[in-house]
């Protein structure tokens, strides 16, 4: 069988080759058409029209924000003479979220390709790509790629001959989720805490080392090429108007049929989630999706009748996010599903603010307490006092994080909190 | 220890935990020190060279002592409270010295709904380990981490430079089996 579970009704441009083992390597990667938009992108276009494509393409930032990358590219200084960065983020570390992964261990020349352009775009000298360094199995294959392109000039001096020059570094995090989020990338590739930075000034105007820096997700930067070779329009024949092309949703949880599926934007949900997903395990309901990686709100099984893009899961009440899907069967508490949610972003939270710091800590108590049989009544207006606080009032939507699933699961699922309430009062009784 | 020459573009981006290290190993020279100049190649300045430094150390001996602290600290002009405050801030780095093969656990959300605590019960029963203890024979060190991004394989355990995926409580006992 194909890569883990392919299935008929994806849409496979970034996946196309997933789970061919030639792929990864140079040579395999040129027989499947491989650096030609490196090719056209460097060879007759100037970088104000690969920002165009880019840009008609519709293609949204896919790390989680969802920003308009071409956008993000036109930003970049046009005339100025200082060094420009880009830095790509393969941090992924949002729970539930596993595509880079995918697309790096399969595809690491696709991901270069989409450095390469990318740099070019914005004028960069220097690309970094910043990669979390728990993926221990990743990293290799990502080295044995730049090493490769840098062989056959893909990198380097003169880049086959256009007179653009790009050098290429690996860069590994150290453990710290918070550096996947932009500025805090930049702290932490200039050997600093990873701690998010005041917005202004925008990565764009002072980012690594001071200078104009653009970061873009594995992903988003992966598509590239496709998009320099067939054009933009080709690109929105997926999708909708808001949300063109396809995305990566990597599934986990409780699922028949885990894994990484490329669907277009316009995907219906339900059909991601029974069709490619194989459905709940068998004889279990779904009770609760989470679409979009642990950061965004939960949807209960009777919101799932969604469209993926990036407007229909907001009118749903949840977020596109990373697309990170994390499925729960009716066999889960969704106060211990929640108090794990709001233990990692406790865990990882960096403590500049207050209110994420003490706030995520605090919340996390909370939920323990009341999964252990020694909850409120009073904790649930508690815990929805502590998340008000905590959205909105950060330097960085770590704590917005936090807050999402304590809001929805209570909003959605106070049964489960009541039970256990009244569990443990009635324990306290009988003793 | 030698090997092969790394391209400078790729000689700060080696896994930092290996089975084969020596807690006394000489730090910056021979081929490290290489790397170590490499490394610095790739930046603007030194200050960025600090993750790549302090893993290349780790990879070497097994985790950061306070001497590598200050090794690192001279080399990169920067004062020791500083490497100590990045140390302390990466959980990647560790404060002291690990069994030969640190298992850590995935025990976030995706793996958690697939069972990682059993995972890491029975590891650390199979072990006679608590959480972040050496196993008597010093081989093992099993620890519960924050999302490994493998969730579609949960549970997922990472062994040194090795990941294992669709880890089962019926399957510990193997993998850890094969790790001998």
């Amino acid at each position: 069988m194909a890569y883990p579970h392919s299935h008929p009704r994806e849409t496979r441009i970034l996946s196309e080759h997933f789970g061919e083992i030639e792929a990864t390597t140079l040579d395999g990667w040129i027989e499947r058409g491989g650096y030609k938009a490196v090719e056209k992108a460097l060879g007759s276009m100037s970088r104000e029209q690969v920002i165009e494509v880019v840009k008609e393409s519709g293609l949204r930032g896919r790390g989680g924000a969802g920003f308009p990358t071409g956008l993000k590219w036109s930003f970049m200084p046009k005339d100025d003479t200082l060094p420009h960065y880009l830095v790509c983020n393969a941090d992924e570390s949002e729970p539930g979220t596993f595509k880079d992964r995918e697309i790096m261990r399969w595809t690491p020349h696709q991901l270069l390709e989409g450095c390469i352009i990318g740099s070019y775009a914005i004028g960069a000298s220097h690309c970094y790509i910043y990669i979390r360094g728990e993926f221990v199995d990743v990293i290799p294959v990502v080295n044995q790629a730049v090493v490769d392109a840098y062989s056959r000039g893909y990198l380097g001096r003169d880049i086959l001959g256009s007179g653009y020059s790009l050098e290429l570094t690996v860069h590994l995090g150290a453990g710290a989720y918070i550096a996947g989020e932009e500025t805090g990338m930049l702290n932490s590739l200039e050997g600093r805490r990873a701690e998010p930075r005041i917005k202004p000034p925008f990565p764009a105007a002072k980012g690594a080392f001071g200078m104009p820096t653009t970061v873009n997700n594995v992903e988003s930067l992966a598509v590239v090429p496709h998009i320099v070779t067939n054009g933009g329009d080709w690109y929105r024949q997926w999708g909708t108007e808001k949300s063109s092309g396809t995305k990566l949703f990597s599934c986990c949880g409780h699922l028949q049929k885990p894994g990484t599926y490329e669907i277009a934007m316009d995907f219906n949900l339900k059909d991601l989630l029974y069709d490619l997903c194989g459905g709940p395990p068998e004889g279990r309901e779904f009770k609760a999706v989470i679409p979009g990686g642990s950061s965004v709100p939960i949807l209960a099984a009777d919101e799932l009748d969604a469209e993926c893009s990036y407007e229909g899961l907001e009118a749903a009440g949840s977020m596109v996010g990373s697309g990170g899907l994390i499925a729960m069967d009716d066999s889960t508490n969704m106060v211990h599903a929640v108090r794990r949610m709001v233990e990692f972003y406790a865990h990882e939270s960096c403590g500049q603010c207050t209110q994420c710091r003490e706030g995520t800590y605090w919340a996390a108590k909370i939920l323990r307490r009341i999964e252990r049989g020694g909850g409120r009544e009073e904790d649930i207006p508690l815990l929805l006092d502590i998340s008000a606080n905590m959205a909105g009032k950060t330097i960085c939507v770590l704590s917005d994080s936090a807050a999402a699933p304590i809001v929805s699961s209570i909003q959605k699922f106070q049964d489960d909190y009541m039970a256990l309430i009244a569990k443990g009062q009635h324990a306290a009784v009988g003793t | 220890m030698s090997e092969r020459k790394l391209h400078p573009a790729v000689a700060g981006a080696q896994p930092m935990y290996r089975a084969e290290n020596d807690p006394d190993a000489p730090l910056f020279e021979g081929a490290y020190k290489q790397r170590f100049d490499d490394i610095l190649t790739r930046y603007p300045d030194k200050r960025a060279a600090i993750l790549p430094v302090l893993a290349m150390c780790q990879e070497l001996r097994g985790w950061i002592s306070s001497e590598t602290i200050e090794r690192v600290a001279e080399l990169l002009d920067l004062t020791p409270a500083y490497v100590l405050s990045i140390t302390s801030f990466y959980t990647m780095f560790r404060p002291q010295p690990v069994g030969k093969y640190l298992i850590q656990v995935c025990t976030s959300i995706g793996c958690d709904l697939c069972g990682a605590e059993n995972v890491v019960e029975k590891l650390l029963a199979a072990t006679g380990t608590r959480t972040g203890e050496i196993s008597e024979d010093g081989l093992y060190t099993v620890i519960e981490v924050e999302c490994l991004g493998a969730c579609g394989f949960a549970t997922v355990v990472q062994v040194n430079e090795r990941v294992y995926e669709s880890v089962k409580t019926e399957t510990v006992t193997r993998l850890l089996e094969e790790l001998r």
